[in-house]
């Protein structure tokens, strides 16, 4: 077949998608999908897996009284609404670029929620429901989208690191960070035990880092959870061309356990996060986690899904939104009502509002400030060329003058 | 004072640091129970333990990335990278992570890792063994590249290395690891990004670095018999260049040769020779001068001594310098 002359929205090439696009449904190469929260709402009481030929409980690990799915949901819906406004933000041209997040609020607020404050995150630049999680002020995300700066936060602050925008390139700061926990650990035994997690996607997974990576971190039993969210899409390229085999399996191949779990069941991916982080910190060596979801979104708002896929695929995935299914279960159960999800709303919208006011706030930064930034130390040339650019802008200063 | 070979006194410099603060630790490629391919780590890991001198797994890439992490985390790694032209599969790591940490968090994170590479030919070895691609992470702003030529130098600027808040190259001038020197531990250290005026002369300046400044000194003695008077700078410090040092010496001489072992297209002897053309245009005779390798890869072994700037090379350059 032609691939030039294939139609852009909606193509007739739906036979080779899906030959490129195994549904790898549960069970099949022996990796299962954990879940205990189903898209209709309904709940498992417990939750078992196996992991690395053992049997594992996974049920102490769960989270599920009111009060903290509520707030799960809560999280999750402020999340959305964030990325709603950063989307509405970049149309407008307030922001010069977005990542959307919509389809993987579970996978990360549930990871999020499992961390406890002295575990260290390393993002990659989509992890805006994790730096919710880790108190990171929203507005500080959209510096970097704004062009003013590219980090935006104190990483030690809220343990949450810089986005990284050089695919995988974080997960081995995330082991080499790990690796000095555990350093810290023996010198000192009465630190709190600590671990830190890597977040990456299915597209990264192909990247050498990620490779290294998970060989730095068996071989040293470094205490790191690496997370995969699966979103089926690396920008135009579906994550068959990344694997043939699920994600989760390929940590056999390291020596340390893989789980997979349905990346838009939040309470699933947070008990499984938990005990992930746990297995970690306890010296147990790392754990892959793949958290199996879809990018309901683009890319970026630069992107243009409609060339790519199938509205029949995203469909098929709309029952499965991680939201939908909670506001079900919440429903059903009798744990939240109308008036939660109106005030919920409310909330959501004044956040909308004061976002929309601290971006437009933000001003570029004196491209001078920039200079002091370089280096930590004096460094001659750095101000040598400071020198010139401000003697060359003062050059400027009186223009106009004798217009 | 001690005698001691380069090799040695990066040791021993490098146990010192060990030694000093608790935080520094050895990463790479055969570093512990082998004391590394040129034994420079050599009985480290048996004093210090397989905590602080780390036999990596076998990625470069890794051994970067993971430094970097250990440096959030309060660390100072000292990487060894094993072969000039293997410090590539950690290129990435190195350019676009480690040489930006400082901008991108607006300055409040430093990155104080240290990456040693055996570099430059001479050694009669096989492909990717004898390269010299400083001006690579020179023309990357974040880092600092530094590269010792004597056994004194090479005892302190490592020690200066690890506690300079900023990332380091450290370039080891790998065929002059066994060249002898006398080493004073007790001498408080000078500058590390500062050059050295090694021999004074008035007639013209040879800019050398590393493995070249034994060449570039027996350039000069060989120049002196025919009646030149040459200056010899070691420019010690790739990034910073002390370009100050460079001018006040041409200023005086009108003439310019830098020699380094590396392609002069698009290299450091082109930086200088633009630098001194703005900062000492009316002092200069003649042109500045470069000799170094060619555009081409490092050749085979067999005729590498054809490849690389010898005494020959720098006096021909000379005579050119003269006859302007």
């Amino acid at each position: 077949m032609n691939s030039s002359r294939l139609p852009a929205a909606e193509f007739e090439v739906e036979e080779i998608v899906r030959a490129t696009h195994p549904p790898y449904p549960d069970g099949e190469h022996g990796v299962e999908t954990l879940q205990v929260l189903a898209p209709d709402g309904t709940m498992a009481r417990s939750l078992g897996a196996r992991i690395a030929g053992h049997t594992v409980d996974l049920s102490p690990y769960l989270a599920a009284d009111a009060d903290h799915l509520r707030s799960l949901y809560r999280d999750m819906f402020l999340i959305r609404r964030f990325d709603q406004e950063s989307t509405a933000l970049q149309r407008q041209g307030q922001l010069a670029l977005w990542v959307p997040l919509t389809g993987q609020e579970a996978a990360q607020i549930g990871s999020g929620r499992a961390l406890a404050p002295q575990d260290y995150a390393f993002p990659t630049y989509r992890e805006h429901g994790v730096a919710l999680t880790r108190g990171v002020e929203l507005a500080e995300i959209l510096r970097l989208f704004r062009g003013v700066t590219n980090g935006g936060w104190d990483p030690r602050e809220r343990n949450f690191h810089l986005y990284t925008l050089v695919l995988a390139a974080q997960s081995l700061h995330a082991v080499g960070y790990a690796m000095g926990l555990q350093r810290d650990q023996l010198a000192d035994p009465t630190l709190p035990p600590a671990a830190s997690i890597a977040y990456f996607g299915d597209g990264a997974s192909s990247e050498g880092d990620i490779h290294e990576s998970m060989v730095f971190a068996a071989s040293f039993d470094a205490p790191v959870v690496f997370f995969c969210q699966n979103n089926q899409w690396a920008i135009s390229v579906p994550s068959s061309v990344q694997t043939k085999v699920p994600l989760a399996q390929r940590a056999d191949g390291y020596g340390f356990p893989g789980v997979r779990v349905d990346g838009n069941d939040v309470v699933a991916v947070e008990a499984v996060t938990r005990w992930a982080l746990e297995h970690a910190r306890s010296g147990r060596g790392p754990v892959l986690i793949e958290a199996y979801t879809y990018r309901m979104s683009a890319h970026t708002t630069a992107d243009d899904p409609s060339k790519y896929r199938l509205s029949r695929d995203e469909q098929e995935w709309q029952p499965r939104d991680p939201l939908v299914r909670l506001e079900t279960y919440l429903r059903l159960a009798g744990l939240a009502g109308d008036d939660f999800f109106d005030d919920l709303g409310t909330e959501a919208a004044t956040m909308a509002v004061e976002l929309r006011r601290s971006v437009l706030s933000m001003t570029a930064p004196d491209l001078a400030s920039r200079f002091a930034a370089v280096y930590a130390e004096p460094h001659p040339l750095v101000q040598e060329e400071l020198r010139f650019f401000e003697q060359y802008q003062a050059g400027f200063a009186d223009e106009g003058k004798h217009a | 004072m001690a005698t001691m070979t380069i090799a040695k006194a990066i040791n021993e410099g490098l146990r010192a640091s060990l030694e000093n603060d608790p935080k520094t630790l050895l990463m790479g490629e055969d570093i512990g129970e082998l004391g590394g391919v040129y034994r420079v780590t050599d009985g480290l890991k048996k004093d210090f333990g397989a905590l602080r001198v780390v036999d990596s797994p076998l990625a470069e890439s890794g051994i970067i990335g993971t430094a970097i992490g250990l440096a959030l985390r309060g660390y100072r790694p000292i990487c060894e990278i094993q072969f000039d032209g293997f410090v590539f599969p950690g290129f990435n790591q190195i350019t676009t992570q480690l040489a930006k940490l400082r901008t991108r968090s607006d300055g409040m994170l430093s990155a104080p890792v240290v990456i040693r590479i055996p570099y430059g030919g001479g050694i009669g070895s096989v492909e990717h063994h004898s390269e010299s691609p400083e001006a690579l992470f020179a023309h990357t702003a974040g880092l600092r590249i530094i590269t010792p030529s004597n056994a004194q130098d090479a005892y302190w600027m490592i020690q200066q290395a690890v506690t300079c808040e900023d990332p380091v190259i450290v370039f080891e001038p790998k065929r002059r690891y066994w060249l002898k020197g006398e080493v004073d531990t007790s001498a408080p250290a000078g500058d590390p990004f500062s050059a050295s005026v090694l021999r004074s002369g008035t007639d013209a300046t040879v800019v050398a670095y590393g493995p070249l400044v034994p060449v570039a000194l027996a350039a000069a003695a060989a120049a002196e018999e025919d009646g030149r008077s040459v200056e010899v700078i070691d420019l010690r410090s790739i990034s910073p260049i002390d370009f100050d040092t460079v001018t006040a010496s041409v200023t005086r001489t009108g003439r310019l040769i830098v020699a380094h072992e590396a392609p002069t297209f698009g290299g450091i002897g082109g930086e200088i020779a633009a630098r001194i053309s703005e900062r000492a245009f009316l002092s200069l005779e003649a042109p500045v001068i470069r000799v170094g390798g060619f555009h081409m890869p490092y050749p085979v072994a067999r005729v590498e001594e054809q490849y690389l700037p010898d005494i020959d090379r720098i006096l021909e350059a000379l005579d050119r310098a003269f006859a302007y």
